[in-house]
């Protein structure tokens, strides 16, 4: 098998090398969602004509997301014998000016560019790859992210790609599982089920017919790590299913893909083609008797539908609701009732390079307990958002401090939020933890499939615990009692307390509340729902008792509990936040300071945001504040 | 046979069992709402959650095995029974008082059993949605503010009746029990054979015009040849309400649309009690020696004019088998083979 892959990697290799070595220039523009969402496909049009009227020949590549999500657009500029250069928040202008002065004379813009990769460079700018963004990452599953052209096979071929699938087909399949099995690789789904011991269970029973399902299916809120890697690295997940298929026997395999990610869908389907053509997917796989088949399913956006029995009913045609215990499992009894094995986008994905480079290279990544790389999509309040990936074991902190670059305008930290609408809130005391399956959990939070989202001095714990809860409430399936009357029972709970009618006592009923739909939903998402909710309790529960006692929100965010109020020993009388007040709550003329009419004001904040920071007259107060104030019959 | 353990008790159960079937062996109660015996597991009210060697599960679905230690009633399973009916209850219509199914209702009879208190239902926010209750179908109503979703309707016509004419409807908190479409009941594909009011276990499939009967007396359907077992619940001298008779072997309680709604015309003023015979242009009423006396003289009279192939029958689908076959062995002894049938017609 290994002779036809020779000579497929060595056409791959050249027809790359003759490219990558030709003597024009290349230019790599970040065109994942992230980029095209900033604008990044009006770049590359500026940019091919620009180059079309300098006459300067160079080879444009869209690629995928490189992780710098906060830098888009990204354009990326490989001169012959130059370094590359990444410049960053690219726009149609500044993209005309790169062009026509490094491209056409040989200024490199400093001003524009956000630095270089390799080992030497122009003095003027930094060297990225070895700068707080990469020094702490570890790019396994990322490795091609923003480094190939997705759409190019042979790009993949070259840096690796299929190596791992011509080096499985032959070889028995318990040899392949065992392989898996001592990397001890977990499934990166977000419950971190050992991948080799999932694989066996599969293989195990006799069946006609077995199917590969890769879930794809990402729904928490601010992740984006499944489709990063679809739409920057599709073959590697293709590699890793077809492996899959060998290993276990199946001979068709289908893409649960959310319908919402159009981009991925389209470059799957592209790299699919792509692979059939290469004979390294479809009939007789590398000429051995090894067939497999992959289809896309696009799914209709429905959360619990990441649940693996649910995904199954919606591939069949039917509601997508989990089925509950007891239940076959699914390696058992699992799509049109036939053994199927089902993993995440993430764990597909490394798997190609386990079985190229060996289970201890695996290893040697992360704890023992949990080996390998985590992928997280970095967001909310933090300098450097993206996505970004590390050995397991990293200190939690260091992933917001140093990669992330810390808190948004300089505030002050106040919890990490991983594992999505299933996970939880950690406090500051928390960031030295080790990122890992087993640590979060302890930590009353989880790994999930990757989320983490950083929360600040100005966000409300009651608030965002709510913002978690309406989710899962809308996502819930409805199937069950506690998920979802529960979620909802809930949810008016927190909605209750953030506007003011918190009554003594909801604190244990929300506990109590949570502790029931924990122990007693059918599957996943009702058994995490109150984790938010409990997480934020156990350690911002005087944000609770604020809200609940003294009607005070100590955040400054639940607008009923907030008010609006001018100091009059402060105001200039500007009349700039009587302008901007959209329902003229605001009263004052030259020289009289303002006045807001609490009756009338509807607390939107522009007045707050309006007042020029040096005069700051502008104040929110809470609770016994607050009360002073409207008994006080200020205005 | 697999022996196990209910709260101390000893049963023995065959193999493949529920858990809930042991218990009902054992005679230990355990609540349910989405259960039932004519229907296959549903396991969406979590109500009968127990503990099986330290793990909770749905009784209703959990297999028995041999040497199982099951309690039903400990400190968590109590505490997570309550919350669950609680929260039913939160989005549930009030209005017990005049449900019709007051007294007959599995809810209540839950929410006794797990203890429900005023102090704990104070805690809960309630809400429950305004649907307005779908009056389309004469014969019964659907109330959606007493559903509790359990699902036991669209079971049965799936699994009793064949139908499928109801299924869930949206997501989530949203979720309701509906017809394609979302539409009135009238315009699906429903049967209306109620065999789904009849399972409800709330308030949520009632009657259109309930009345309550005072007695039952045991009958048999006169709709058709099938002779479907019935009891037929009477007030004062008139039939009030129809129901299957679970006893009869026939239909084990399994109804039709006519058996069970069709009862109008027990005392309609214009139902015929006695046999007409027209009198000079009129119907005059007469005994059924009359009746029968001039059907002979008359069909006597044709075969003799116009031979017996002049003379033929018509019998009906609300008799029995028996009485059809005997109809068209009479005919053919009085020498016709002309028979036919209303069903065919």
């Amino acid at each position: 098998m290994t002779q036809k892959f020779d000579l497929i990697e060595k056409e791959a290799r050249e027809t790359w090398e003759n490219t990558e070595n030709s003597n024009t220039p290349h230019i790599y523009i970040g065109c994942a969602t992230c980029g095209n969402a900033t604008g990044a496909q009006s770049v590359v049009r500026t940019i091919k004509k620009k180059l079309e009227e300098e006459k300067v020949d160079a080879v444009v590549k869209e690629i995928g997301c490189i992780g710098m999500c906060f830098a888009e657009v990204l354009v990326d500029v490989i001169k012959p014998g130059q370094p590359r250069i990444s410049y960053h928040g690219v726009t149609p202008e500044t993209a005309e000016e790169i062009v026509e002065s490094y491209l056409v004379n040989d200024d490199h813009r400093p001003d524009l560019a956000l630095g270089y990769f390799g080992k030497s460079g122009p003095d003027d700018i930094e060297r990225i790859d070895t700068g707080d963004v990469f020094k702490n990452q570890q790019r396994v599953i990322l490795k091609n992210c923003g480094n190939i052209d997705p759409e190019n096979i042979n790009e993949y071929i070259a840096h690796g790609g299929y190596r791992g699938l011509a080096e499985t087909i032959g070889k028995k399949q318990e040899d392949i599982i065992n392989i898996l099995k001592d990397s001890n690789l977990r499934g990166r789904g977000g419950a971190g089920f050992p991948t080799g011991r999932k694989w066996e269970s599969c293989l195990r029973p006799q069946a006609d017919q077995k199917y590969v399902i890769c879930n794809a299916d990402e729904g928490d809120p601010g992740a984006f790590m499944d489709r990063s890697v679809l739409e920057g690295d599709p073959h590697s997940v293709i590699e890793g299913m077809i492996i899959a298929g060998y290993a276990i026997g199946s001979s068709k395999g289908y893409f649960y893909v959310r319908a919402e990610y159009p981009l991925a869908i389209r470059r799957l389907r592209k790299a699919i083609e792509q692979a059939k053509e290469k004979n390294l997917l479809g009939d007789n796989v590398l000429d051995s008797d090894f067939c497999f088949d992959l289809e896309i399913f696009q799914g209709a956006g429905a959360f619990v539908c990441g649940e693996s029995t649910a995904l199954v009913m919606s591939i069949e045609g039917n509601r997508g609701w989990p089925k509950p215990l007891p239940r076959p499992r699914t390696t058992e009894e699992g799509l049109w009732g036939k053994p199927t094995l089902l993993n995440n986008v993430k764990t597909f994905s490394v798997v190609p390079q386990i079985l190229s480079k060996g289970a201890d290279w695996f290893k040697n990544i992360g704890t023992a307990g949990s080996p390998g790389t985590a992928v997280f999509a970095l967001t909310g309040k933090i300098k450097r958002s993206g996505l970004i990936e590390v050995p397991m074991g990293i200190e939690l902190g260091k992933i917001i401090r140093e990669i992330g670059g810390g808190i948004l305008d300089d505030k002050k930290f106040k919890a990490v939020q991983t594992g999505g609408p299933s996970g939880g809130c950690l406090p500051e005391d928390k960031l030295d933890l080790s990122v890992d399956f087993d640590t979060l959990v302890k930590a009353g939070s989880m790994m999930g499939s990757g989320g983490m989202v950083v929360i600040d001095e100005s966000t409300c714990m009651v608030d965002i615990a709510r913002y978690f809860l309406d989710f899962t409430f809308e996502e819930s399936c409805g199937q069950c009692v506690p998920c979802r009357q529960g979620t909802q029972q809930m949810l008016t709970v927190l909605n209750d307390i953030c506007e003011g009618r918190g009554r003594e006592g909801d604190i244990e009923h929300l506990l109590e509340l949570g502790d029931s739909i924990i122990k007693g939903s059918i599957c996943g998402l009702g058994q995490t729902a109150p984790n938010p909710v409990l997480s934020t309790v156990q350690y911002f529960r005087d944000e609770y008792e604020a809200h609940i006692k003294d009607k005070a929100c100590p955040a400054l965010v639940c607008k009923n509990l907030i008010m609006f109020h001018i100091d009059e020993e402060k105001c200039t009388a500007c009349g700039r936040c009587r302008k901007a007040c959209p329902v003229e709550a605001i009263s004052g003329e030259k020289k009289v300071p303002h006045k807001i009419d609490q009756n009338i004001c509807t607390r939107c904040g522009i007045c707050f945001s309006e007042c020029p920071e040096r005069f700051s007259a502008v104040d929110r107060l809470t609770g016994k504040e607050k009360l002073a104030a409207t008994s006080g019959k200020e205005g | 046979m697999l022996k196990l353990t209910i709260n101390g008790l000893e049963v023995e159960v065959e193999k493949g069992s529920t858990v809930l079937e042991a218990a009902d062996k054992a005679g230990i109660y355990i609540p349910t709402l989405c259960y039932h015996p004519d229907l296959s597991t549903f396991g969406g009210c979590r109500v009968c959650m127990v503990d099986t060697d330290g793990k909770i599960v749905t009784a209703c679905r959990a297999p028995v095995a041999d040497e199982m230690v099951v309690k039903t009633d400990t400190e968590e399973i109590r505490k997570v029974r309550r919350t669950n009916v609680e929260l039913i209850l939160a989005n549930h219509n009030q209005d017990c008082q005049s449900c019709t199914r007051n007294n007959s209702c599995k809810l209540q009879e839950v929410s006794a059993f797990v203890g429900i208190t005023p102090e704990r239902m104070e805690r809960i926010r309630r809400s429950v949605e305004e649907i307005p209750i779908d009056d389309s179908n004469p014969f019964f109503y659907r109330d959606h503010t007493k559903c509790i979703l359990c699902g036991i309707c669209i079971r049965t016509c799936e699994e009793i009746n064949g139908v499928t004419a109801l299924d869930f409807a949206f997501r989530g908190f949203h979720t309701k029990v509906s017809v394609l479409g979302d539409k009135p009941l009238k315009d699906s594909k429903c049967e209306s054979c109620g065999e789904c009011l009849v399972r409800c276990p709330t308030g949520s499939l009632i009657l259109a015009e309930p009345e309550f009967p005072e007695r039952e007396v045991e009958s048999v359907c006169t709709y058709c040849g099938v002779g479907c077992g019935i009891k037929l619940g009477v007030r004062g001298e008139k039939v009030v309400k129809i129901t299957g008779n679970k006893e009869n072997t026939v239909n084990r309680g399994d109804l039709c649309v006519k058996g069970r709604f069709g009862l109008d015309f027990i005392n309609h003023p214009e139902r015929l009690t006695s046999p007409l015979i027209r009198k000079n242009g009129k119907f005059e009423q007469a005994s059924w020696d009359e009746a029968l006396d001039f059907i002979a003289d008359k069909m006597n009279d044709i075969r003799a004019k116009h031979g017996a192939d002049a003379l033929g029958g018509i019998s009906s689908a609300r008799c029995t088998n028996e009485e059809n076959y005997l109809f068209q062995k009479m005919l053919r002894s009085m020498g016709t083979n002309n028979v036919d049938h209303c069903a065919r017609l």
